[in-house]
């Protein structure tokens, strides 16, 4: 596990006090490689939004702690952009407002009002999303919604690229060409991507690594899964590919048999 | 909460009003930009006549029957209150000129409205300036909320009358009394609508605003503001109209010009007719205020309540 850039360090998550105290997240451990994609899956409640928004800094850690690129994490910050699950545009401004008014914040100083904004259109037409510049959230689709949050992430430039169920609202054809723009941005602009899922051929076509969350209360790692799947990965062709069909099995199995394994152990 | 219920009733039915603003604009683009004028623009004019007629006729109608009925209740001789057809021809010099400068307090009646909707004004933009700043505050600040909001419970149930003699006694001077009842009157609503406003920001948009590190004033300008701006036009909304409940009231007691003072003078000359006038202007100036806030919450917040 040479060069880790992101590593969350027995982290534990609890919610309140005394007799109330409920936790969530049980001494997680994980190091990230530069440029990897991992998916976080396990059901519904386990706990993975929780680890998602102490990796953002929007929660804070009860016990361990997160290290980026050499330095701790304590608060959220453009470094560590997240694609929220249900956009959370700004509905007061348009498309093009949305992604300008992150990229004004980051690159104050660093590019000019001209540079900021060809930044602004050249990430909106990564995610194909020039021809709406002028329409407000409320006028354009679920999943065009989602790709300008993904424009709007991505624009920061961040060290980790956070996507909390970025496709989990949507119909299954447009989740699929979202998978694809996905795919496409991650191999040119080489992201350090965390996304939680609960979509099992998702993660597979998606990741590097699928790490797989025991149910919660106190949820940790229960294992980890290497994809071996070369890239480009084309989602026809891999239906049919033995190692695809392997890594989906193990998954499965997992989140059906073994989510309870910890505690039988 | 319980205080607020009504604004927000108020807020909903905006948000729901809101809505449906989209369609509305781009049915007009369309229109304005269709190939074939002539069918196009023949069609969008028998459209609007349509609608026209559907929503004025109807309040004529009530109109018409409502001064019926007091005609009738009124045209017998020794009657206590004027009848209609009275009131026209025995006020027939202030409708047709009511630029009029007499000097002292004999003026037509456009400059005695323009003079309470001065007051108005500035007691108002007051009112607005400082209500959005303390409801910010209070809506963003747990512990200002604990201090501030019990105490404005209670003073937003004083009548605004009860603050003139106070006022009085504070400036000195009628006018600035004036000035001062219509702020202290317009400011709770929108001092509790913003507070509300700001405290149901969607965690999301706060998430938002933590990712990108904002400060506090940018989190104000690009956040606050624009997400609570509906509920701050409906306190707005419901400022303007108590103001100019008040500022009659307030007229009828400090004198000079102005349009409650207007209406005690004609009481105490036993001018019933020149009251009965001075009500319908009432009526249209509290009307056309309370829709210009409105048609300027519509113009700001456009887009806030959709998506």
């Amino acid at each position: 596990m040479s060069d880790k850039y992101l590593s969350i360090e027995n982290v534990s998550k609890t919610f309140g006090h005394g007799r109330k105290a409920h936790e969530v997240l049980h001494d997680i451990s994980l190091e990230v490689r530069r440029r990897e994609f991992i998916s976080l899956i396990g059901h519904s409640g386990c706990g993975k939004s929780t680890l998602l928004n102490v990796v953002a800094g929007l929660t804070p850690a009860s016990e361990g702690a997160v290290i980026l690129d050499n330095r701790e994490v304590f608060q959220p910050g453009p470094d560590r952009a997240v694609v929220f699950q249900n956009h959370s545009l700004l509905p007061w401004l348009t498309v093009y407002q949305n992604v300008r008014l992150a990229v004004d914040k980051v690159f104050r100083h660093a590019k000019s009002a001209a540079e900021r904004h060809d930044w602004t259109l050249h990430n909106l037409q990564l995610v194909h999303m020039q021809d709406a510049l002028e329409k407000r959230p409320g006028e354009i689709s679920g999943g065009m919604k989602q790709r300008v949050g993904i424009a709007r992430a991505i624009a920061m430039s961040p060290k980790v690229l956070l996507l909390d169920e970025p496709f989990g609202a949507l119909d299954a054809l447009t989740r699929a060409r979202l998978q694809d723009q996905v795919m496409q941005i991650h191999a040119a602009l080489g992201n350090t991507v965390l996304m939680i899922t609960h979509d099992v051929e998702e993660a597979v076509l998606l990741s590097d690594r699928i790490v797989m969350l025991t149910n919660g209360p106190s949820a940790r790692i229960g294992s980890i899964l290497d994809v071996p799947l070369s890239r480009p990965r084309a989602r026809l062709d891999l239906a049919a590919d033995p190692t695809y069909i392997g890594c989906r099995a193990a998954v499965l199995d997992f989140l059906h048999r073994r989510t309870r394994f910890v505690e039988a152990a | 909460m319980n205080s607020s219920t009504r604004e927000l009733v108020t807020t909903l039915s905006a948000i729901t009003h809101h809505a449906q603003q989209p369609d509305a604009d781009v049915r007009s683009d369309s229109a304005a930009n269709d190939p074939n004028p002539p069918p196009g623009v023949w069609h969008v004019i028998v459209g609007r006549l349509n609608e026209a007629v559907r929503v004025v006729v109807p309040p004529l109608v009530t109109l018409a029957v409502l001064i019926g009925i007091w005609q009738l209740a009124t045209s017998a001789p020794g009657s206590s209150l004027p009848s209609p057809t009275t009131v026209v021809s025995e006020t027939w010099e202030l409708i047709v000129d009511p630029f009029y400068d007499h000097g002292g307090v004999d003026k037509g009646l456009f400059w005695h409205l323009l003079a309470s909707l001065k007051r108005v004004a500035v007691g108002y933009s007051l009112a607005a300036c400082a209500g959005v700043g303390i409801g910010v505050l209070v809506g963003h600040s747990v512990w200002a909320m604990r201090a501030l909001d019990p105490l404005f419970q209670v003073l937003r149930t004083i009548p605004p009358l009860a603050w003139l003699p106070l006022s009085l006694a504070a400036f000195r001077n009628g006018h600035p009394a004036a000035i001062f009842v219509i702020f202290i009157t317009a400011i709770w609503p929108i001092i509790i609508n913003t507070a509300v406003g700001i405290r149901n920001i969607p965690q999301d948009y706060r998430n938002v605003a933590r990712v990108l590190s904002f400060n506090g004033p940018e989190y104000l300008s690009h956040i606050m503001l624009p997400a609570a701006a509906p509920y701050i036009f409906t306190g707005m909304r419901i400022g303007i109209g108590l103001s100019w409940l008040a500022i009659v009231a307030a007229e009828m007691l400090i004198g000079g010009v102005g349009i409650g003072f207007f209406v005690w003078d004609s009481w105490n000359s036993s001018r019933i007719s020149d009251i009965i006038l001075a009500l319908v202007y009432v009526g249209i100036v509290g009307f056309c205020l309370d829709r210009a806030i409105a048609l300027l919450g519509r113009l700001v917040t456009r887009g806030t309540a959709s998506g």
